[in-house]
Order: C-alpha cells, then sequence, then structure tokens
C-alpha cells in the first residue's frame, strides 16, 4: 500500500486526556511512529500513525474515545535544508492542496519523514512520484 | 395608582358573580365554537349548562401545551379569521411555536389590563416610558407597548438589543420607567457604567420586569444599582401576555391577578387535585373574556401560591407569590422560553450528530448563557479542525434560527455528560435566581 493508515482522536481539552491515550496504548504494547495534535480553545484532534492501526483502535475504543481512520501519505526527504520546501514546491506548481502535515526525523539521522493528508490523495500520490519523490509504504513505515 | 377603580377593588361576592357569569358565557361559546373542548367536555360528561358554580369549574378537564400543539396552528381559535386581528406566538415544546390569537375587542382588553399593570407599578400619564421588551410574536414588547398608549403614557418602542445606544437614550430621553426583562435590567446597569452613565442620575422611579422568574435578593440589587423600585409582572401568551398579574408599588408582595378576566386555581401537579389557598402548587388559569383565543383551565407549569389576605394598596384582587419554578423542563433564558427537547430536534435534524446532549445555563455579567455539549460520535468525527468547527457552527446557527437564543456549542468526547440512571442529565442550571 502506498499510503499510510493513521489513526486519530477526539480529545476534550481537559487535563490527562491526552495522558489517558498513550497509556492505553502503553497497556495494549503499542508502538507510536508518528504523532501531531491539533488543537483548539476546547477540543483537539491527536493523530497517530502506530505500529497496529487494528489494535491501537478497538482499544481505543473499548475506552470510550472516538477514533477515525485517514488514509495519508508518507514520503522521505533528506534531512538537510531545503528538503521540505522541495517537496511543498512540487505540490504548489500541481495545485496539490496539503490540508495538514508533520515531521520526523528517522532514527539513523539521516532522513526525514514528512506525513501529508491531502484532500485528493490519489492526485497527490501521481505528482509526488512523477517528480521522482521517495514515498514510505505503509508496512515500511509501521515497522520502522 | 389604581387604574381601574372599580374592578380592582370590587368586594369579593361582586367580582365572584361577575366571574360566574363571564365563565358560563365562555364555556358555552368554547363549547360551540372550538371542537377540541367540545370533544373533552363530551368525554368527560359536562355540558356547558352544568356550570352553575365557580366550583364546577373545577370539574372540567385541563388544557396543556400540547393539546395547543396538537391544534396547531388555528385549531383553538373561537372566532373566524376574518375577526383575528393579531396574531402571537411563543416556543413549543418542539419545533412548532403555540399560536394564539387577539379579536380587535382582546386587543383593547389586553391594553387595559397593561394600562392597569403599568400604572400599579407607578407610571400613569405624562410618563416616559422606556419599553426594552421585544416586539414581534413575543407578547411583551407590543403588550406593553399598547399598555402604555392606552394610560397616556409616551412609550419608547425600544424593543431589545443595542444597548449602548438604550443607554444613551435613556440620558438623552429622560424616561421615567423602563419595561424589560429582570436580567436585561442588570445588563443595562453595567453597560451604563461603561458608558459614563450613572442610573442615579436618571429620571427613572419604576421600573416593571417579568418574562423570567427573579427572587427577592435580584430585586435589592436592581433596586440598588438603578435606583428605581423593581415591580414583578407576570402573564404568558396563552394566557393573554404580560398583563396577568402584576405587584403593586405599595406593597411590592404578591402578584394581583386581574380576577374579572382570569381565574387562577392552584392544582397538584401530580394528581390535579386543586389545593386551597396558600399552598403551593401548579398555576391554572382560565381565561373568561377572550374572543379569539379564550383557554379553558390552562396548565401553566408554574409554581407558586395564591394569597386572599387584603392588600395595603387597595385592591381586592388575589395574589400570586412570585413564581418559584416550573413543573415542567422549561428554562428561560433571556426572556426566550426554551425546551431541552427543541435542542434535541435541532441536533436530531444533523445527520452527522447523535442527540447526546446537555445544556449549562449560566448567568454570566446579568446575561443568561447557554452552552450546548454534544457528544462526538464516530460520523460527525474528522481529523480535520475545520470540519469540527463547522459542525459546532452549524449546530448554533440552527439554534438560533429555531429557537432564537444564541448558544456556544462545545464538543465534547462520549460518554462524558454524566448519566443518572441510565438517564442523562440534560440540564445543568447554574444560575442563582
Amino acid at each position: 500500500m502506498e499510503h499510510v493508515e493513521q489513526i486519530s482522536v477526539f480529545l476534550e481539552n481537559k487535563a490527562g486526556r491526552l495522558a489517558e491515550v498513550t497509556r492505553i496504548l502503553s497497556e495494549a504494547r503499542i508502538n507510536i511512529r508518528a504523532l501531531s495534535l491539533a488543537d483548539t480553545s476546547d477540543f483537539g484532534i491527536l493523530r497517530l500513525i502506530v505500529n497496529d492501526n487494528e489494535k491501537a483502535k478497538s482499544e481505543l475504543k473499548a475506552h470510550g474515545f472516538t477514533v477515525g481512520k485517514t488514509d495519508v501519505v508518507a514520503v522521505e526527504v533528506s534531512d538537510q535544508p531545503g528538503g521540505l520546501h522541495h517537496i511543498l514546491r512540487i505540490l504548489q506548481k500541481a495545485n496539490v492542496n496539503v490540508e495538514y502535515m508533520y515531521a520526523f526525523v528517522q532514527q539513523s539521522g539521516e532522513d526525514a519523514v514528512l506525513i501529508f493528508r491531502f484532500d485528493n490523495l490519489d492526485e497527490a500520490l501521481r505528482v509526488l512520484k512523477e517528480n521522482g519523490v521517495k514515498i514510505i509504504r505503509g508496512e515500511k513505515l509501521y515497522a520502522m | 395608582m389604581i387604574y381601574d377603580i372599580e374592578y380592582e377593588t370590587m368586594p369579593r361576592e361582586a367580582i365572584e358573580a361577575i366571574q360566574l357569569r363571564r365563565l358560563r358565557e365562555t364555556i358555552e361559546r368554547v363549547y360551540a365554537t372550538v371542537p377540541f373542548y367540545r370533544k373533552k367536555f363530551d368525554e368527560a360528561c359536562i355540558k356547558p349548562g352544568d356550570i352553575n358554580s365557580l366550583k364546577d369549574l373545577h370539574r372540567l378537564p385541563f388544557t396543556t401545551k400540547q393539546d395547543l400543539r396538537d391544534n396547531y396552528p388555528y385549531g383553538m381559535f373561537a372566532v373566524p379569521m376574518d375577526n383575528v386581528v393579531r396574531i402571537h406566538a411563543s416556543s413549543g415544546t418542539t419545533g412548532k411555536p403555540t399560536v394564539v390569537g387577539y379579536t380587535a375587542r382582546d386587543i383593547v382588553t389586553w391594553s387595559k389590563l397593561m394600562a392597569r399593570a403599568l400604572a400599579a407599578g407607578g407610571a400613569s400619564r405624562g410618563d416616559i416610558i422606556h419599553n426594552a421588551y421585544g416586539y414581534g410574536l413575543f407578547t411583551g414588547g407590543l403588550g406593553v407597548h399598547y399598555g402604555a398608549e392606552r394610560l397616556g403614557a409616551s412609550v419608547i418602542p425600544i424593543s431589545g438589543g443595542n444597548t449602548k445606544r438604550q443607554a444613551m437614550i435613556m440620558k438623552d430621553f429622560g424616561p421615567t420607567i423602563l419595561t424589560c426583562t429582570p436580567s436585561y435590567a442588570l445588563h443595562l446597569a453595567e453597560v451604563a457604567v461603561d458608558s459614563g452613565i450613572d442610573f442615579k442620575d436618571l429620571r427613572f422611579k419604576s421600573g416593571i420586569f417579568g418574562a423570567e422568574p427573579w427572587s427577592e435578593e435580584m430585586r435589592t440589587e436592581i433596586e440598588r444599582k438603578l435606583h428605581l423600585d423593581a415591580i414583578d409582572i407576570y402573564g404568558l401568551s396563552e394566557v393573554i401576555g404580560p398583563g396577568v398579574s402584576v405587584e403593586c408599588l405599595e406593597a411590592k408582595k404578591g402578584l394581583h391577578i386581574f380576577e374579572d378576566h382570569f381565574i387562577p386555581e392552584i392544582i397538584n401537579p401530580q394528581t390535579g387535585e386543586v389545593l386551597s389557598n396558600g399552598q403551593m402548587g401548579e398555576l391554572v388559569f382560565t381565561s373568561i373574556t377572550k374572543e379569539a383565543f379564550p383557554i379553558i383551565r390552562y396548565r401553566t407549569r408554574d409554581v407558586t401560591s395564591l394569597e386572599r389576605e387584603p392588600c395595603i394598596c387597595g385592591r381586592t384582587l388575589v395574589r400570586m407569590n412570585k413564581v418559584s419554578g416550573r413543573t415542567d423542563d422549561m428554562l428561560i433564558i433571556r426572556g426566550v422560553n426554551v425546551f431541552p427537547s427543541q435542542i434535541e430536534s435541532v441536533l436530531m435534524e444533523l445527520e452527522e450528530v447523535e442527540p447526546h446532549y446537555q445544556l449549562i445555563v449560566d448567568r454570566k455579567d446579568n446575561l443568561d448563557t447557554l452552552s450546548v455539549l454534544v457528544e462526538v460520535g464516530e460520523q460527525a468525527f474528522s481529523d480535520e479542525v475545520r470540519v469540527l468547527q463547522n459542525i459546532e457552527k452549524k449546530i448554533a446557527k440552527n439554534i438560533k434560527e429555531f429557537l432564537g437564543v444564541s448558544a456556544t456549542v462545545k464538543l465534547v468526547e462520549p460518554k462524558t455528560i454524566a448519566r443518572s440512571e441510565g438517564k442523562a442529565q440534560r440540564v445543568i442550571d447554574k444560575r442563582k435566581i
């Protein structure tokens, strides 16, 4: 699969909710690969990429959380100045809209991973591949 | 001042004789003209001829808000639409409002009753009345307006809202009587301070406040901050609108019910049994002079008691104590009647949200606030902030459109709304009334 599954969790803006999510995941021995938290004055949306989506989703749901699943795209760029800009230029030229994104650096320290959420995922994938951007497949990312 | 000295100070026997005559006329008329009443009376095996004393009223069936809803919009009218000159409406328990009508004579009756009420609160010809009740389907604005004109006072039809401008007009136009909801009066006081206006320098003598329940503590606060006498007025559109009962300036103790037009009863809300004077229970009204929309034993859901002791003001009319609560779940928010079921219908209409909600009513800066907490289920949830914020906006917009009240909508996690005995606690009212 060229896209990556991301789970998202609805959190109220109150103390301890994020820790509750991490507690549930750690007790289920689920490893978090990447995460980002979007927040407003009264709620937050936690987005997670984990090594076992199904398990994470069912554990969180069992504890009363509202959980969603979205397809995102993971892209590898060299961890150096201009790495992100290069990708964004490609997308901009092709008029591909980014809903949101976040990034992390791999353990080796040489490459960075960018996670993108697109409106039109297939079109974005096509544009990125055409421009020779390295896409990280889901299975690979979950096992990283 | 007593506006209608004859009727307001009539001896008990005389007023009861008038009540019986008018009651019999009303019962005969509704039996002949409103199918709803004919059916109800037939079911209870009562003919209009059976009403021979005021006590016989207790045998008649009650009318509820649900009955009005079942006959929406004009089914309860007792005259042809040709004779109806005015239509008002108030919130129903769900989407549809309760509709009431008035003939030309009803408008005159109502105006006279409101003139009595304003006079009891200290107004007379020559006064300038700043009327900040809302004008529109709500009976408050136009009710006071017609009464003020009937009294011969000058009325400023300012209506609600735009408080800063109101403060300026209060300063420049020199009104002497204020009419609005009690919470809006306190809000006006605060805004006035911000605008550099001191109520001490204004010309207000008294304020006639109603459309929501308020306490003696609130009276003390209003009188202290606004430098006027605060008078309670009561009414509901199903009975006529404001002007059903009012306190007098002299005693400020209990609201005189205009018994030559409305017969009050206090009942046990569970059994329907009629309670005696002084006992707390649900207030029930029968109108005995209205043409377009007569109402028989209407259950107001307001909790109070009746006092027959003579009043120092000279009025012989029975007094009802300040309303202390409701027997249903209706909330009054900034003078607007809100039923939790109405909010529920708004939520039900939105596919993406589930009707798991809680209403939190509070009072900030003396204005009622309504927060609606809505649980986010999987259908509504999105990984994008924008989508969730749009849902909040849409709910708030629909509540405003359907109910006419502004609400802050907040999405919450599932099951966060406390459920007691399996039933969700739908309303938390934090106001100290």
